[in-house]
Order: C-alpha cells, then structure tokens, then sequence
C-alpha cells in the first residue's frame, strides 16, 4: 500500500516564492495523512497560462529539487517524500512544459516533457514551448510509474505505451479550464473522468489525475482530480474548482488478479507488432 | 424490432444554471481578490443583463459588499427606474441614485447639432464616468454587465459599457442570460420586458438590431462553430437573417479590441510582448 495525495493546487499567477510558501501551508495540513507521494497540477508554481512568461519563470531540474527540497526542509517533513510536480522548464534555452518526479530531500527520478502541446482554441503552448519526444515509464522506490501531462493523456497512444513499458500508475497533472457548461459537470470534467477510466480500465493501471483549481483571467481551471482503480473505478475524486486534496492508498497487489479478468494489456503486447505495418502505413512510412 | 432514431445534432444554448451561477460567482470572487478588491459596484439600469449581474455579485461578495448605482436620465423611461428600485430590494442592496442630467445636458447645451444617436453614447460614457469615480470612492470593481450578443453585434457604447475590468456575462448570450436570470431569481417583470437601452425614448433592442434574439443567438452560435450559412438555413433560419447577423459581427471586431498601435518593433506590446493580464511575478 502507497498513502498517496492528490493536492488540487490553486497557485497564484507567477509568483513562486509565494506559491512554495502555500504548498508548505498544505504539506502541514497533510502531515497527520502521512503520504508517502504527493501529486501536484501541471504548472504547479506559476499558473497555466503565462505567454512569454515562460521565459522568465522556467527553472532547471536541479533548481526545482532545491526549491522544493527547501520546502520539505522548512516544513520538517521526517522521512523521505515522493513529489510529482508540474512545471515550466528550462534546459540549454529551450523551454518544456514538464513534471518531474521529485524524492525529496535528494533526487530528480525523472522528468516528463509534455509531447501533445494544445495550440488550439483557447492554447497556444507550441507558440512558447519545445515538445518532448519520449513517453517512457520509470522506477521509483515504490514501484514503476509513467507522466504524462494534460492532453498527452487524451491520446490513448501514450498511455498505452506508457503501460506496455510497465507503468503501474500513470500520473496525470494537468491545468484543464472548464467550458461547455449544458451537463452536470463541465465538459472537459467529463471528458477527464470518462478517460481516466477507460484508460485505467484498458490497462489495468491506476490513474492519478492532479488538475489545477483558479481563475486566470476568466479562464476557470475546473479542478475534479481523480483516483481511479486499475478496474477502472473512481476511487475518490475532488470537487470542481477548489482547492482539495485526495487521500487514497495505491495497492500494487491489486493490479495483478485484475489484469487476470481482463487481460487486454498481454492482448495489446501480443497482437501490436501485428498491427505494426498499418501503423507505419497510416503514417505514409511503407506498407501497402 | 425496435427502430430507434438518434435526435437530430444541434447546439444548445440552455446550460446548467446552478453550475453557471457557481461558476460565475467564484469568477467574480477570484477576478476581484487578485485586483485586491473586496467590493464590487454595479450600475443597474433596470435591465435583465445589471440584475443579472447584481444578483451575482451579491452571491460571491455578500450584499453589504456591493454598491448598486442607478444613473438615470431625465429621458429615461419610468419603467427603468421601478425595475432598478424592484431589482436592488429583491437583492438586499441599498440603491445610489445619481442623476446624469446635468453632466449629458451641460455638454448637449453646447453642442446644438447633437444628435438623438450621439447623445445616447453620451449618456453611455457619462455613466462610465460616474461608476469610475463611485469605484475609487468605495475601494469597489466596478462589475461589466454586457452580454455576448450584445457585444459580438457592437450594440455597446465603446469606452462605454464596455469599460469596467470584470465582466461575468460576456460569454452568455442574451437568451442565456435569460435562462440564468430566472434562476437567479431576477424578477419576472425585468426578465420578461422587451429589452432596450433606453438611451433614446421608444428604443428596443431588436428594432435597433433587426433580428429577434431568440433567433439571432442560434444563428451567432453556429455562426461562430463554423458551421456554414446551408446547414444554418436547414435549421430554419433565412439567409437573410444570418446575413444581417453576420454582418453586424464582420462589422464591428474593432469594437472588441484595444486601440490599434502602429507595430515598429520586435517588442510591441500585445503583438511581441505577450503576458497574461493577470501575470504579476
């Protein structure tokens, strides 16, 4: 069993120090839960949206750890904490919307750069961002995990890879503004919760969404992170645009009799190097 | 055998009032905090678009936190007075009268060849003036309660009633303020009366644009999905209608921009130098 937080962070607009000095307000509430990994939204420290602004708050991996290892520091957390944190990111002058998984005090685990840049409607990240180029799981102390960030998640594609490379749990931090308001939640809410669960589902994973809470200049990030099960169950979920946290235990030993009844991810290994070909011909790369 | 025919697929413009209503209010809650405000100032005119707003503002700020202004004319309408008074009881607020008379007349008596047309916006920016000022005086926003029919068509004063920074309708469509009024509890005589701005006696909202909102907010949405005129007209709408519509928004989309600079740098602002107007390191 891994205590897991889902903290649904309402950071202020570009303003760091302060934005630190919050997630140690929330640490502190969170203490008595004894997590053991706390998942943080996309854009965690900044805000979302911030044009050319990117240029001037981006950090590098080691600046982030040493920001947030001061924060485990000055709340005095006793013991090793796991972090998943989305962030902008700055390496040799170019910029990536990213989230690293931290284990603080001491170490960057690993860093996912965002490949699926929304530029679109209401996004322009590719005007202001580099795209990553990898999808890839990776191991941490409690077992192995994959990122992805935002829209990288609503192209099944990346979490399938992501699964077939043994991702147990995929965490998703995103920054999701609500619009189409006709249903009972806001579209892009359904749309989070209908895929949170079919991907789950499909692989046999849990799936941990963190999704930035705060308005940005009218633009509502709508929040309603989510837990789900590896059977493709909504374990908790939070409310829509607040700030809230999630407590749920990741249970491993739950993964493999699930997989047992639905054994779609050994179907999807077995039968995707027959689908390969089609794959490349769709891409216009050989094949008929 | 069962036959069952899927509805035919249409944009809908009801939406979930409650949703929309908490949605707005914490909008108008956040929008004000980061500004530093607490209080908010909202010019009601008797309309269905201020009450709207009114009743809004009270719910995220609470009503000892909101000024309601009600600048009249000497030519506007007895109506618009009742329904400013009926609508600023319904929702607990004390209601500031002062009177734009003197300030449109005193400019009006100096300008003989000033039309009905001119005067209106006049009456516009004169209250503009009055809510800038009412703002500083109580440390209160002034709250923006133009809707998105109103202003995709350019049916505002610009600098007028398009000023105030935070505006938690502009996204609605007037049908849709419609919907949230009643749910807000806006009473039945502002939500129901023929709109109008009421700046020239007699003025109704669709004898100025042409089009019945009912009908204009179904063409707009469409319009602005992309879908084309055909696929409109098949909903039984006439070309002639989505012409008018269409011209009105092709007509004004300077109306919805900031003044227009003469780009010579690689730093011009808002065309190089992009930041969020909310970004404040």
């Amino acid at each position: 069993m891994i205590r897991h937080a889902v903290l649904q962070f309402r950071p202020e607009k570009a303003r760091v120090k302060e934005n630190l000095a919050r997630l140690a307000e929330r640490l502190e509430a969170l203490r008595p839960h004894t997590p053991e990994v706390v998942v943080l939204p996309e854009a965690a420290l900044t805000g979302y949206f911030l044009q050319g602004g990117v240029r001037e708050l981006a950090l590098t991996r080691h600046e982030l750890l040493e920001l947030l290892s001061g924060v485990h520091r000055a709340v005095g957390w006793e013991g090793l904490l796991d972090v998943v944190v989305g962030f902008y990111e700055r390496d040799e002058g170019a910029y990536y919307n990213s989230a690293a998984y931290l284990e603080l005090p001491h170490r960057v685990v690993h860093v996912h750069r965002k490949v699926f840049l929304p530029t679109y409607g209401v996004f322009d990240e590719e005007r202001y961002l580099a795209r990553g180029r990898r999808v890839e799981a990776f191991n941490t102390r409690f077992g192995r995990v994959a990122i992805l960030i935002c829209e990288d998640f609503w192209h099944s594609i990346t979490a399938a890879i992501a699964a077939l490379d043994g991702a147990e749990a995929i965490y998703v931090p995103a920054a999701s503004p609500a619009r189409g308001f006709q249903g009972e939640r806001p579209e892009n809410v359904e749309r989070w919760r209908t895929l949170a669960r079919a991907v789950a589902a499909e692989h046999g994973v849990y799936v941990v969404l963190s999704s930035l809470v705060g308005f940005e200049g009218g633009k509502g990030m709508s929040g309603g992170s989510l837990a789900v099960g590896p059977e493709g169950r909504i374990l908790a979920e939070a409310p829509l645009f607040e700030e809230a946290a999630l407590l749920f235990d990741l249970d491993p030993g739950r993964i493999p009799p699930v997989r047992y009844d639905s054994p779609l991810l050994s179907d999807l290994e077995a039968a995707l190097p027959l689908l390969l070909p089609d794959l490349e011909r769709v891409l216009g790369k050989g094949g008929e | 055998m069962r036959i069952v025919q899927a509805p035919k697929a249409q944009e809908s413009l009801e939406l979930n009032w409650p949703l929309v209503a908490d949605f707005l209010t914490r909008f108008i809650r956040e929008e004000l905090a980061w500004r530093g405000y607490e209080k908010a100032v909202v010019a009601v005119s008797g309309g269905v678009d201020s009450a709207t707003t009114l009743a809004l503002a009270v719910r995220a700020l609470g009503r000892k936190q909101v000024h309601a202004l009600f600048l009249p004319h000497r030519d506007s309408s007895p109506l618009s007075r009742e329904h400013a008074y009926l609508v600023a009881e319904t929702f607990g607020v004390d209601l500031e009268e002062v009177d734009i008379t003197p300030m449109v007349e005193g400019y009006a008596a100096m300008t003989p060849d000033l039309t009905p047309h001119r005067k209106g916006n006049l009456m516009a920016r004169a209250r503009m003036m009055v809510l800038f000022d009412k703002s500083q005086a109580y440390q209160a926003l002034p709250l923006g309660t133009g809707n998105k029919t109103e202003r995709l068509f350019g049916y505002f004063t610009w600098h007028g009633d398009d000023t105030p920074p935070v505006n938690p309708l502009g996204d609605l469509y007037k049908t849709q303020v419609w919907g949230l009024a009643r749910h807000l509890g806006v009473p039945q005589a502002v939500v129901e009366k023929v709109p109008t701005a009421d700046l020239i006696p007699g003025q109704t909202d669709e004898g100025d644009l042409g089009v019945r909102y009912l009908r204009a907010d179904v063409i707009l949405e469409h319009y602005l999905k992309g879908y084309p005129d055909a696929y409109i007209e098949s909903l039984g709408y006439t070309q002639e209608e989505i012409g008018r519509v269409k011209e009105r928004v092709n007509r004004t989309h300077w109306k919805r921009a900031l003044p227009t600079v003469a780009l010579l740098s690689s730093t011009a602002i808002g065309e190089f130098y992009l930041r969020p107007l909310d970004y404040r390191p």
